[in-house]
């Protein structure tokens, strides 16, 4: 796994005997032979429990993916940083739209633009992530939405929401340097309360898949989202 | 908790290790990035960096093993508020709920603990203080907003891949439940467009006085 033993001797100053054991790419071999990942996600699997059948889906494409799934965004982190922001720009465009509809009032309308005001300072935070790892930031894509009720635009942003948060939790793993795993991990979280507030105005379950969330890997999520993409 | 308070001061107490012949990609970037920090105002980069770096010396077990605790808490607080918190009706479900998610974490963390050769650490004795619902549904909102800032401070000292991918899985659902308690107590179920991260230190003290 080059991309975490990246993600490590990034994680400088590291000390202790464990620390210097994963930053030697010799000993963390050793140190993963030891732990064996895969029996970790057994594990973790078994712990799971029974009443969700595509667990082994969920941690396999939580970490099977590879980074290469986001290529056509760019290389490594670059290209999950623009895979993030083309979602976070379509997310922003969606609920500017909803606000423009005319469709919610009050807290309801209080609530979108919340929600739309923070879509829109992730754009802000993954825009300037890129130019700051020296990459070219993924252009804004042209959406469109059917706003044709208040019902219909709520299920949408549910959907859109638990599909971002999932797209976040299938990248983590993929992710090398470590500030940008922790700026992605501030987001996703973000995603996941959106996801969930959503949710319970709906009357939907707030935690849809269980006691552990699963992931979408990029494929899904792109698939899901083409629709809405114009251009 | 704002963005305002995360701007400058905590980037003077970064360390990037220059000694180090090779820089590492990661490092250079974490240069650029906080340079990029203290002109664009830092929202980003800049708190969630230095609580990274503060977990670095823990080995996945360790981190494993603060998170159960969290888990054996939160856990704990939820099974006895079932009966404690003289709930009814839709926060009555939403308590079952969050006691069998915290359950099922309390479960797979200790399994993967053992999985990793590690030894579970021993479930502490809780002493809650709350009288009534309104005191229930306030520590409720304090417990899961702290773990969602445990996981995302302690996710980037994360070895493995599939720990880091098993903690997003429970990081979200502890984000989900953060959203709903709030909404119970009609606040804003996202208050910040980044949650967060804290420190183990700081996670400890915030659930210190909790422990019996």
């Amino acid at each position: 796994m080059p991309e975490s033993k990246e993600r490590e001797k990034a994680q400088a100053p590291a000390r202790g005997a464990v620390a210097s054991a994963v930053k030697d790419p010799v000993s963390r071999r050793k140190f993963m032979a030891l732990t064996g990942g895969s029996a970790a996600a057994a594990a973790f699997l078994a712990a799971c429990g029974s009443d969700s059948g595509t667990d082994t889906t969920t941690m396999s494409s939580a970490n099977g993916g590879g980074s290469s799934e986001t290529a056509q965004f760019g290389k490594g982190d670059i290209g999950i940083l623009n895979y993030a922001l083309t979602l976070e720009y379509l997310e922003t465009a969606f609920y500017a739209d909803v606000v423009k509809s005319g469709l919610f009032k009050g807290a309801d309308l209080e609530t979108i633009r919340k929600f739309g005001a923070e879509e829109a300072e992730h754009v802000t935070a993954l825009t300037a992530a890129v130019k700051q790892m020296g990459g070219k930031p993924a252009p804004e894509p042209k959406t469109e939405f059917p706003l044709e009720s208040a019902k219909a635009v709520l299920e949408l942003a549910s959907t859109v929401e638990n599909l971002g948060a999932a797209a976040y939790l299938g990248q983590a793993a993929n992710i090398k340097s470590p500030d940008v795993l922790a700026s992605a991990l501030a987001i996703h979280s973000v995603e996941g309360r959106h996801a969930a507030a959503l949710n319970t105005l709906l009357g939907k379950p707030i935690t849809p898949d269980g006691a552990f969330a699963k992931p979408a890997d990029a494929k899904t999520v792109l698939k899901s989202v083409e629709p809405f993409i114009v251009s | 908790m704002s963005h305002q308070e995360l701007a400058h001061p905590e980037l003077a107490g970064v360390q990037v290790d220059e000694d180090s012949g090779d820089l590492s990609r990661s490092e250079v970037i974490l240069k650029g990035a906080l340079a990029a920090g203290a002109v664009y105002g830092t929202f980003m980069v800049g708190p969630y960096v230095r609580k990274a770096f503060a977990m670095t010396g823990s080995s996945d077990v360790d981190i494993l093993n603060f998170a159960l605790t969290l888990e054996y808490l939160e856990s704990s607080f939820y099974d006895e508020a079932k009966t404690r918190a003289k709930a009814s009706g839709e926060l009555k479900s939403l308590i079952g709920l969050l006691a069998e998610d915290e359950k099922q974490h309390v479960e797979a963390l200790t399994a993967t603990i053992k999985q990793l050769k590690g030894k579970p650490v021993a479930e502490p004795k809780f002493d809650f203080a709350y009288s009534d619902t309104a005191g229930f549904l306030k520590l409720a909102q304090t417990f899961e907003d702290t773990g969602v800032s445990a996981y995302n401070g302690a996710g980037p000292a994360i070895k493995s891949k599939e720990v880091l991918g098993a903690a997003g899985s429970i990081v979200q659902v502890e984000a989900r439940h953060a959203a709903a308690v709030r909404l119970q107590n009609k606040e804003e179920p996202a208050p910040d467009a980044f949650d967060p991260s804290l420190d183990e230190a700081q996670v400890l003290k915030a659930v210190e006085p909790f422990i019996a």
